[in-house]
This record gives structure tokens, C-alpha cells and sequence, in this order.
């Protein structure tokens, strides 16, 4: 039997403080990173096409073409257009900030431009994607409504299902994850587009399911022990015992992750990329932050002597 | 049926062949990203904001119809044309080559129109007036022209002479190489005199009801005829035209400009039929439309009454031809387009024939992927997807040893499962779904690593072999539901809030989750209950 942390017995919840230093270190570097493009760029994030509307269209050439001829041919027609080499080689990504030209589609006129000056046969249009600044706003919205109903809908579930105790301190948790990640993310200035909303609410998913694995085993250590052992020394079995299997399950993701982001090609590695960062984190949250801020609500808000076993709903059901 | 080993192994078997049965028969559906092709979201202008709701609403539905009926003749493989909310229309062309044309066919208002061609004599007798009142509005008259335009420029075009004629100058302004923001000098016009600055620019043609602007001055005749002074002067029955195309004369190229009668006397809607063709006399390309009963009676009238008159054929606000009637005609009748080739022909043959859209409509939204980069993107996933899944295996046996096999083949069930429902709902595959799918491995053995992990903490408690596998599966169930519910909801959320790729990605997640606790749950202890009776008595567990 091959066991990882055969007799693990760390003091997480006891040694608690160290977690909070690191998680406010974390949190504040994100927050300042955030202000600071914020106020620097204007905007703290750096949206994609999907969000801010625009225009982005990938093309190939047959033939070397440097992205500065590319730049003199563009450039005075649409200013404010970023050219960069993108994918294999001769390949470019140009990116518009508007929607339209005049009457015109962006995309068709950068299109025209260059196969007025390189001819049709010797380009090839990889890629196009545009987006007018009402569907930019629109996606912005559903993409925000979607993380925090994502948050609720779990907040209701947790509460259901164990008690509302578990259930704020895992969405804390969750929305600690989601702040960190975004925060990464503005460090970065990593683009963020309909894919990186897609990861985010996977790690939130990835989270949450850590979490809840480990508070199944609080709960079910309460139920064994009840208030015979102090709470600090329940959750802190409680860890140690799911650890193992914390370890391999973020080991299997994390492998499935790296194969994506460095085999996946140029659409998928973005969004593996994220993910791979997001799971280290909602790891790292569901141990270092959902376990104490449970700790903390239950010391101050916790169920009276003898009733304080957490609902215990677990279904017989073995399939 | 659950009891007994043999029951278990029948439903594993069944759900396998049903999964291949449907992997087979429907194959998996490629999204636009992946087999290349194009999506268009598509609203029905409205940039005053003039149109009710219901209106709108209105409008999109017959603008769907229309666009439905011109993709249907234009002939694209498995197209997709629906109605997203109440104004919102999204198209989908899969593998499409010629994006532009498929645009211009989409986009086309196509709104056919007949109109009499007017004489010239009333026009050039108020042209004296309106001269002197360009000249009267002086210095103000470029500033007056340029409000004029900021004001035309957002408008629909046709619905006023103003708004077709600044939707031409944009065009123009474009074939003259002229850049944007070039200021009228109505004091001093480059031809035609100082006194004369509208009707020194308009030139006899020799042809009656038309005159001819150099290409260069189009824009300057424009801002003229918008001028509100010079609206007022224009004589009460008559409406401007431009020709939609150039003529050349000599080394200069030439726009006729039509006078034309106020009101059309035969719209589009009495077309019954159109095709395109070659003249056989002249060689020119042209449109040949056959009307319905009641057009071809108005047809027959109205061409009985003017014979060796013209009569002009408009097409989105712009003369395509102006015949002059030589004797009366009936049902049919052609649209001459000159040398332009035989496809563009074809194009207005089938917008024709598919009608008119109600009002104009713009892209609001387009992407499209090139067969190349979605073919990449799917050979890529499958080598990230099969190095993925030897990782997997290679840690779970490393960690599990023939518990971990066991786990491994019941994560081949999964992936045959997964794909099985993939095929059988229908769920369109993206290159995030791709991603999704090949994550949802990883995140598959999670339940295999809980109950593993249950079973040994069991086995060191000191129970039976047969004793801990069952309390192993028993106690790790309820965080196993408890965790992957909640992904299910994240997953709900996501189909429910978002859009495209990132719903195909959804569903990938939540289907993963089901499969995942088919194969982790049920087969794993099939697989290790089928071994415990193999080996009863066993006394140590390889784990």
C-alpha cells in the first residue's frame, strides 16, 4: 500500500494565523494590482474582444511578412490597431478596438487592406471574431450574473445539505478563490475573454468540491465525537485524513491540466493555463481559508452544547 | 438488479452498447469552431430608435424568414438560422468558404422598386433658383451641409432622398480615394462656376430624365441636394436617384443621376420569380424576374401608357437599369447589371426570389474559424486528451496498483460513456468542451481516489477485506454527491447565463459529472466485487 502522508498530523487549524498573514499578503497584492491598472489603464482587467468589443481578426501569409509592414499598412487606417505575431509562423493576430468603420465591418476593411496589398491567394483568414459594443456590455453582464448565482445556488445547496454554518464558509472561501484568480489575472493582464469566465467558474466548481470533501469529513468526525474532543482537533483530523486524497485528486487534474495547457494548442492553453492556477489555488483555500473561517463562525456562532452536530443527511445509498 | 453481480454486469454492459449504438449511428457534432464556419448575430436597425417593440419584434420575425429562405437557396450544409429573444437573430454557417458573399446575401435589403423616369425640364427650371439660393446660404453652406451630414449618416437608408443620397456619398467618397473629414468649399467649386454651384457640377447626358456628375464631384452634389434650402426648391413630384454603378467616358468616369418619380408604381413584393442569365444579343448579365398576376397586370398598365418612356428599376435605393419601354410588357421583364459577373447575378437572382427584408439589418456580432485552425484544434486535444489519460492511468496504478486498474477500466467505460452521451444529446463539440472533457478525466477518478483511500483507512482499521471495500464505497458516498451536486449547479448556471462555446463547455461538465459517477461509483465496485468473488477469502488487498 503505497499511502501518501501515511500518519500526516499538521497543525492547520491550530497554526491558523500563519494562513491568515498569507491569504491577506495575497489578497492585498491582488487588490493593489487591481487599483493599479485600474487607475493606470482604466479598466482593471484586460477584457477581450468578448467583453469590450472590437475586433480581432487572425490571418496567415504565404510568404514573410514582418508585423511592422503589417503596422505601416494598418495603422493609418485604423489607428489604435495592436498587431502581433500570433501561432506559427507568418501568422498574425490584429486586434481593432472598434466594431465598425464607418458604414463598414472592421473586420471586412482590415480583410480588404490586406489582400489589396498581398493579394487573396496568398493569405488565408484563420480566424475572425468580432463584437459590437451592445453584445460586449451584454456578455459582460451575463458573465458577472453567472459567477455570483453560481455562488448563491451553492449557498443554498450547503445550507440545505450540511448547515449554514458550512455553507458561508465555503461560499467565503469560493469568493476568496474567485477574487485571487481575477487578481492573477489583472497582475498579468492576461486577456479575459468568454473561456477565461468558463474557467473561473470551473475552478469555483473544483473549489467548492475540495471543500466540500473535506467538510464531509468534519462533519462526519462531529457526528462520531460530538463535543468530546475539542472542535480545533476535529477539523484538524479532519484534514489530515482527507489529505492523501487531496494530494492524488490535484495531482490527477493538475496532470490532465498541464497536458492541455502544453499540448492543446493556442484556444485551449489560455484556458488550462488559468485553471492550472485556479485549482493550486482552490487547494490551497479549501485547507488554509474554508476550514478556518469555519472554525472561526462555528467558535462564535456555533450550535449549543449537544445540538452541535452538523445535519447529518448522508445518504445510505451505495451504489 | 442492482443486487446480484450478474445484474450489475448486464447494466454495464447495456449502458456501453447503447453508448457505442449512439456514438455510431449519430457521430459527434463539431461546433462552428471546431469544423470552421461562421456565426452571425444579427438586429434589425433601429438607430433612432423609432421602432415600438412589438414592431421590432415584427421585423425580426419576417427578417428570420427571409434570411432562413436565402440560406436555404444559397445552399450551405446543415445551416442554422433561429430567433435568439425577441430581436436578436444568430446565423450559423458551417465549413462556409466565401464569407464575404454569404454576408452580402444575408445582409442585402434587396427591396426592388419601379419607378417612372421624370423629364429634366422642371428640374433645370428651378435649378436657377436653387443655385442662388446655394449661393444666398454663402458661407453657411458648408457648415450647413456638413450638420446636414452628421445628421443623414446614422439614418436608415430609404426612407428620404437625403438618407440614399448620403449613403452614396460614403460609397463614393470611397471610390475617389478621398479620405473622411474633407470640408465643402461651397464658395469655390472645383468645376462649374462661382454662380452655378449645383447645376455647373450637373451635366446633359443626351439620354432624357438624367444628368451626369464627374465620380469626384458626387459628394459635393450630395451635401448640396441635403441642404434644407435646396430641399425645398426641388420640384414637388420628383425624387434623385444615383445609378449604382460608374459609366466611363473617355478617360473620366461618370454617375447618372436620376430623375424619378416621387412614388414607386410596382414594389418586389409582385415578383414571383427571378434568374440569372446572359444576354444573348449584347453578352450583358442580367436578372430575369417574372411577376405574379397582379404585378403583371400593374406591369402591362402602367408600361401600355408610357411607351417610349424609361422606366427605372431601383434596387436598395440605387438605379440598377432604366429601360425605355418599347412596347407594353407583361409578366416579365430583366434587370440589365452590365459586365459584373454571372455569380452576382446568381446572388441578386436569389435575394430576389427569397424577398425583401423588412427593414435593413446589421451584424452585431461575427466570428468565424477557418477549416485550418479547427482541424488543428482537434488534433492537438487528442494528443493533450491521450497524454492526459496515460498520466492518469500511470498515477492511479502507481498509487493503487490492481485496484488501480480496476479504476482505470472503469475509466474507459467513462470515456466510452461520455462520449456516447455526447452523440446521443445532441451537445455540440467546442474546443473548450474539448478541454472540459479532457479536465472531467482528471476530475473523474476523484470519487475512485475517495472510496480507495476509505477503503484503506478501513483496511488499517483492521477489517476484513470484504468488510472495508463495502464500508469504503458506503462512507465515501456522501461527499462524493454532496461535491459533484454542487458541480452540477455550477454547471446549470453556466448553460443557463452563457453563450456559445461556453455552453457546449457547460454541458460537457455536467454530463462528465453523471458519467463520472456512473463509472467511478457503480462499475469500479462491479469490477471489485466481480474480483472479491473471484478470490473469496482474500486477506489482503492490492491498494
Amino acid at each position: 500500500m503505497l499511502r501518501l502522508f501515511p500518519h500526516a498530523n499538521y497543525k492547520f487549524i491550530e497554526s491558523r494565523r500563519i494562513a491568515y498573514i498569507v491569504t491577506a499578503i495575497v489578497l492585498g497584492i491582488s487588490l493593489a494590482a487591481a487599483i493599479f491598472h485600474q487607475v493606470r489603464k482604466g479598466s482593471w482587467l484586460n477584457y477581450g474582444v468578448d467583453f469590450a468589443g472590437g475586433t480581432l481578426v487572425q490571418v496567415r501569409f504565404n510568404h514573410p511578412v514582418s508585423a511592422d509592414d503589417l503596422r505601416g499598412l494598418i495603422e493609418p487606417q485604423l489607428p489604435g490597431t495592436e498587431i502581433t505575431h500570433f501561432g506559427q509562423e507568418n501568422e498574425y493576430l490584429m486586434r481593432a478596438p472598434r466594431f465598425s468603420h464607418g458604414a463598414r465591418n472592421t473586420a471586412d476593411h482590415i480583410v480588404e487592406v490586406l489582400r489589396t496589398k498581398y493579394g487573396a491567394t496568398e493569405m488565408s483568414v484563420v480566424r475572425t471574431e468580432a463584437v459590437g459594443p451592445k453584445v460586449g456590455s451584454e456578455l459582460q453582464r451575463k458573465a458577472a450574473v453567472a459567477v455570483v448565482l453560481s455562488l448563491l445556488a451553492t449557498l443554498v445547496y450547503l445550507a440545505i445539505r450540511f448547515e449554514w454554518r458550512f455553507g458561508l464558509a465555503a461560499v467565503i472561501a469560493t469568493a476568496h478563490d474567485t477574487f485571487i484568480t481575477l487578481g492573477l489575472i489583472s497582475i498579468f493582464q492576461m486577456e479575459v475573454s468568454l473561456t477565461t469566465v468558463a474557467a473561473i467558474l470551473t475552478i469555483l466548481g473544483y473549489s467548492l468540491h475540495d471543500t466540500i470533501i473535506i467538510f464531509d469529513r468534519i462533519r462526519e468526525n462531529l457526528k462520531k465525537h460530538g463535543r468530546k474532543v475539542d472542535l480545533i482537533t476535529i477539523m484538524d483530523r479532519a484534514i489530515n485524513e482527507t489529505l492523501p486524497r487531496t494530494i492524488l485528486t490535484v495531482g490527477t487534474v493538475l496532470a490532465t491540466l498541464l497536458a492541455l495547457a502544453l499540448l492543446g494548442g493556442t484556444a485551449i492553453s489560455g484556458f488550462a493555463t488559468i485553471m492550472l492556477i485556479g485549482v493550486a489555488i482552490g487547494t490551497y483555500s479549501s485547507i488554509f481559508v474554508a476550514s478556518p473561517v469555519l472554525y472561526e463562525i462555528e467558535k462564535r456562532w456555533g450550535a449549543k452544547p449537544g445540538t452541535r452536530s452538523a445535519r447529518t443527511t448522508a445518504s445510505r445509498v451505495a451504489l | 438488479m442492482f443486487g446480484t453481480l450478474k445484474g450489475r454486469i448486464i447494466v454495464i454492459l447495456t449502458v456501453i452498447a447503447l453508448a457505442t449504438g449512439f456514438l455510431i449511428k449519430n457521430g459527434l457534432k463539431l461546433g462552428l469552431d471546431l469544423q470552421g464556419g461562421m456565426y452571425l448575430a444579427l438586429e434589425v436597425e433601429d438607430p433612432n430608435n423609432t421602432l415600438t417593440g412589438q414592431a421590432k419584434t415584427d421585423a425580426t420575425d419576417q427578417a428570420l424568414q427571409v434570411i432562413r429562405n436565402r440560406i436555404d437557396q444559397f445552399g450551405v450544409s446543415e445551416p442554422l438560422v433561429q430567433e435568439v429573444g425577441n430581436d436578436r437573430i444568430v446565423v450559423q454557417l458551417p465549413g462556409i468558404r466565401d464569407e464575404e458573399r454569404a454576408k452580402s446575401i444575408i445582409e442585402r435589403t434587396a427591396f426592388l422598386e419601379f419607378r417612372h423616369v421624370l423629364d429634366t425640364r422642371e428640374l433645370v427650371s428651378a435649378m436657377a433658383r436653387i443655385d442662388r439660393a446655394i449661393v444666398a446660404a454663402g458661407g453657411a453652406a458648408g457648415t450647413g451641409a456638413d450638420t446636414a451630414a452628421a445628421d443623414t449618416t446614422a439614418k436608415v437608408a430609404g426612407k428620404s432622398p437625403m438618407d440614399l443620397l448620403f449613403k452614396q456619398q460614403t460609397d463614393s467618397a470611397k471610390a475617389a480615394g478621398d479620405t473622411t473629414g474633407d470640408t465643402l468649399d461651397a464658395s469655390l467649386p472645383a468645376s462649374g462656376d462661382r454662380h452655378r454651384p449645383l447645376g455647373g457640377l450637373l451635366l446633359e447626358s443626351g439620354s432624357p430624365g438624367e444628368f451626369l456628375v464627374d465620380e469626384t464631384d458626387v459628394k459635393k452634389v450630395n451635401q448640396y441636394l441635403a441642404m434644407p434650402e435646396v430641399q425645398r426648391l426641388l420640384p414637388r413630384d420628383v425624387q434623385l436617384f444615383w445609378a449604382a454603378k460608374p459609366i466611363g467616358r473617355g478617360t473620366e468616369l461618370y454617375r447618372t443621376l436620376f430623375v424619378l418619380d416621387r412614388t414607386a408604381f410596382m414594389k418586389g413584393s409582385a415578383l414571383e420569380d427571378a434568374q440569372a442569365g446572359r444576354d444573348p444579343q449584347f453578352g450583358e448579365t442580367i436578372v430575369s424576374f417574372q411577376l405574379n398576376r397582379r404585378g403583371g397586370r400593374t406591369f402591362e398598365k402602367e408600361t401600355g401608357k408610357h411607351i417610349g418612356d424609361r422606366i427605372a428599376i431601383i434596387l436598395d435605393n440605387f438605379v440598377q437599369s432604366a429601360p425605355t419601354v418599347q412596347s407594353q410588357i407583361g409578366a416579365s421583364g430583366q434587370i440589365q447589371m452590365g459586365q459584373s459577373p454571372i455569380e452576382e447575378a446568381r446572388d441578386l437572382a436569389l435575394v430576389l426570389r427569397a424577398g425583401a427584408l423588412p427593414a435593413p439589418i446589421k451584424i452585431i456580432e461575427q466570428r468565424s474559424v477557418g477549416a485550418s485552425l479547427g482541424e488543428d484544434s482537434i488534433h492537438r486535444g487528442k494528443i493533450a486528451g491521450i497524454v492526459g489519460v496515460l498520466l492518469v492511468v500511470l498515477i492511479m496504478i502507481g498509487i493503487y496498483r490492481l485496484s488501480g486498474v480496476l479504476a482505470v477500466a472503469a475509466l474507459g467505460v467513462y470515456i466510452i460513456l461520455m462520449l456516447g452521451m455526447i452523440a446521443g444529446f445532441d451537445v455540440t463539440l467546442t474546443a473548450p468542451g474539448i478541454a472540459g472533457f479532457i479536465l472531467s478525466i482528471g476530475m473523474a477518478v476523484d470519487a475512485n481516489v475517495l472510496i480507495f483511500e476509505r477503503t484503506r483507512e478501513e483496511l488499517l482499521a483492521g477489517k476484513s477485506v470484504r468488510v472495508a471495500v463495502d464500508d469504503g464505497f458506503h462512507h465515501a458516498m456522501s461527499a462524493i454527491i454532496d461535491s459533484n451536486l454542487t458541480t452540477v449547479i455550477t454547471g446549470l448556471i453556466l448553460f443557463e447565463a452563457g453563450t456559445g462555446p461556453v455552453r457546449g463547455f457547460a454541458v460537457t461538465l455536467v454530463i462528465g459529472v453523471l458519467a463520472s459517477f456512473f463509472s467511478a461509483v457503480f462499475v469500479t465496485r462491479t469490477f471489485m466485487l466481480l474480483y472479491l468473488q473471484r478470490r473469496s477469502g482474500l486477506r489482503q488487498l492490492s491498494i
